[in-house]
């Protein structure tokens, strides 16, 4: 039973991480740029259902929606002010002003709502699963998170492959001169892309936040950086990959943690990374190249 | 594209550096001791109510010169909750200080309170602003890790100095540091004590952070000191600072192997977390936790009763009767509840405000000789803090207080 336990918060813990890297490895694949303030745009959508939910009392569902939009405008605007006047620099200008941007989330958080961390209500209110008569608990947020994932995960490859805007995407991460060529609006279809991952940033925040209920400005960094390996891990600029690779991460972090060491944990997720890695230097799915969206 | 991955591992790296140094900072940061007590604090605060404003805003034509005093901590970052608090409180001190006619024979305080952003580096760079400032004591810096780096510099200056709250055992090392607050292996040694005396629990889980140096090192003495008291430790489960926010395994390792107590030598934003998911998965033991765990009650929107029955060795208390001048005063000043950090740092200005007047220090005199007179007068006072009655230090600078337990019942702390 312990072990099946450990399984289940490992998905769960994957899950999240999942739907994280799909916003990661969405950017990279179609605008080629690391966008390390991923992570923060997470933490602001908490913050954005923390301010609805538990300041302004409303409901939960009200707060997930106000936080995508805000997540929305956010990411749209980043990408604007930020990063678009950068798409011809070389890629490490547009990594440092990622990681600018990312600080400057941080800090305007830090500024606006200190550094005090609070107690994030879950969004998820359903009761626990109880099985095997109290021997294993599966709590509701856990559920509910690995059903978005699946969910989000099958709305995202059907977007992609279904309607003009997921062609045109499919065409800019191909060739971006070619696509522009093409009469596709290179720069409307990068921005497109970053509002899905920027909504999807919103919804993982809620179900981050849901999970580990601690909101501080810095919440977002770390998950942000272990969905990033996941991205990798799966093959940064596939959509499944990000899947595989959030949930790999999350289960063999967990597992460590249990059966090997939980000092090390960490260390053996990135060691079987690096291993993965050399193996495999494009990640789990990297190397099929038209799955890349 | 390989390219382009081997950036993107090089950037996460170093990323995850800085993410460490981030997050890390709220956890290495360290903190305070013993019991409440404020009688000095209750003639204090009604002094200052009493005199007039225009006392306090003349320091500097004073008979008695000014002493310049110089407070390092985070006042922004993850750890600035611990920093605005020391800043505030001697602010609070000073005024009051001040206000009832100064140190001795009217020496009146000058503070200046400098930001380090919990970095060591900075501390050192904040020390160097003050001493151009002219400072001539410094309270700080208030965590450990900063603390320990600026207190390299003053024993080279010889500049007598006193931490609220570092509580790393080498922050003290050099002899011109004195602090407030407890040394880590003193709290952990401490807690085994208190529950094997109260038979709290045989079987014992430990969840500590293996990523600082305070959870690490009170975990160590806690260990110690189990042995002693026939206590059965069943799990010893570590996190880190990068994941620190998924406990549900440590737990389920405490709930298998039957614990009925955990200890739990980490900071309160941790523990919040530990409380809702030993919650969700149905696990009650006693949650047993160190001073880290005061704050509990204070995280925005925490459903208090999780932490219904949670016990901690704290030396204040703000719902305790003894401190509810100390409490009144800051609340009205500073709009929020003092933590024990805040605690500290008030008892640091008293003690210093003791032993000047116990020297006989005035402020013409040189930095270094200040400090000698300091060092021996501070073995000498004894003062009734917020953090303990009857405090007294010895030479090595560590305090002397007895370390007590309190319980959370409906809420607030009841001291057992």
């Amino acid at each position: 039973m312990g072990f099946l336990s450990y399984f289940i918060s490992g998905v769960s813990l994957g899950a999240v991480y999942a739907i994280i890297a799909l916003g990661y490895t969405m950017v990279y694949g179609i605008a080629r740029m690391l966008n390390f303030a991923h992570g923060d745009i997470i933490m602001v959508g908490g913050f954005v259902i923390f301010t609805v939910v538990s300041t302004l009392g409303m409901p939960p569902l009200l707060g997930i929606v106000v936080a995508v939009a805000a997540c929305t405008l956010l990411g749209v605007t980043t990408e604007r002010v930020a990063y678009r006047p950068l798409r011809e620099a070389s890629s490490l200008a547009v990594l440092i002003t990622a990681i600018g941007v990312s600080y400057l989330l941080q800090n305007i958080a830090l500024l606006v709502f200190g550094s005090n961390p609070r107690q994030f209500t879950s969004v998820v209110t359903l009761p626990n699963l109880v099985l095997a008569g109290g021997a294993l608990t599966i709590s509701s947020t856990t559920i509910v998170t690995i059903i978005s994932c699946i969910i989000i995960m099958i709305g995202l490859t059907a977007f992609i492959n279904k309607t003009k805007m997921g062609q045109a995407m499919l065409a800019v991460s191909e060739d971006r001169g070619a696509a522009s060529l093409m009469g596709i609006d290179v720069n409307k279809t990068i921005a497109v892309t970053f509002a899905i991952g920027s909504a999807l940033a919103a919804i993982a925040g809620a179900l981050l936040c849901s999970a580990y209920p601690s909101l501080t400005p810095y919440t977002g960094s770390m998950p942000g950086i272990k969905a990033f390996t996941a991205a990798v891990f799966g093959g940064i600029g596939s959509i499944p990959g990000a899947l595989i690779g959030g949930i790999v991460l999350g289960v063999i972090e967990n597992l460590s943690k249990a059966y090997i060491s939980s000092q090390l944990s960490d260390a053996i997720v990135f060691a079987v990374l690096i291993i993965v890695l050399l193996v495999r230097p494009t990640g789990i799915l990297g190397r099929k190249i038209n799955e890349k969206v | 594209m390989k390219k382009a991955l081997a950036l993107g591992m090089a950037v996460v790296m170093a990323a995850s550096l800085t993410a460490c140094g981030g997050s890390g900072s709220t956890t290495t940061t360290t903190a305070a001791s013993s019991e409440t007590t404020a009688a000095a604090a209750d003639t204090t605060a009604a002094a200052a109510e009493d005199t007039t404003a225009a006392a306090e805003e003349a320091p500097a034509e004073s008979a008695g010169g000014t002493l310049k005093i110089g407070v390092i901590g985070p006042l922004t970052g993850p750890a600035a909750a611990y920093g605005q608090g020391v800043r505030n409180a001697v602010e609070l001190a000073v005024n009051e200080v001040n206000a009832a006619g100064g140190i001795g024979d009217g020496i009146m305080i000058e503070m200046n309170a400098q930001d380090d952003e919990h970095d060591a580096q900075k501390s050192v760079n904040a020390y160097n602003t003050l001493k151009d400032w002219g400072v001539q004591m410094i309270i700080g810096s208030v965590t450990s890790a900063p603390c320990i780096a600026v207190a390299a510099e003053t024993e080279v200056d010889n500049m007598f100095q006193i931490t609220p709250s570092g509580s790393a055992v080498e922050c003290v090392a050099p002899d011109n540091v004195f602090r407030v607050c407890f040394a880590d292996p003193d709290q952990g040694a401490a807690a085994a004590q208190y529950i094997g005396e109260h038979q709290l629990a045989t079987d014992v889980a430990i969840i500590y952070d293996s990523s600082t140096e305070y959870s690490t090192g009170i975990r160590e003495a806690f260990v110690e000191e189990a042995a002693n008291q026939g206590l059965n430790i069943v799990a010893d489960e570590a996190f880190t600072a990068d994941n620190a926010t998924d406990f549900s395994v440590q737990l389920t390792k405490a709930k298998d192997a039957g614990a009925t107590l955990v200890f739990c030598p980490f900071y309160y934003q941790e523990a919040s977390i530990v409380l809702s998911q030993a919650d969700s998965m149905g696990y009650d033991p006693i949650f047993f936790g160190v001073d880290g765990m005061d704050g509990i009650l204070t995280v925005e929107n925490f459903d208090t009763s999780l932490a219904e029955g949670v016990m901690l060795l704290t030396p204040f208390s703000a719902t305790e009767e003894s401190s509810k001048a100390f409490t009144d005063a800051y609340v009205a000043a500073y709009g929020e509840t003092p933590n024990q950090f805040a605690a500290d740092a008030y008892d640091a200005v008293y003690a210093i405000k003791a032993a000047v007047e116990k020297s006989g220090v005035t402020p013409d005199m040189s930095v270094s000789d200040i400090c000698e007179a300091m060092k021996t007068a501070m073995t000498e006072i004894t003062i009734d803090g917020l953090t303990g009655a009857g405090m007294t230090w010895n030479a090595a600078g560590e305090p002397n207080k007895a370390p007590k337990a309190a319980m959370i019942v409906d809420g607030v702390y009841v001291m057992q």
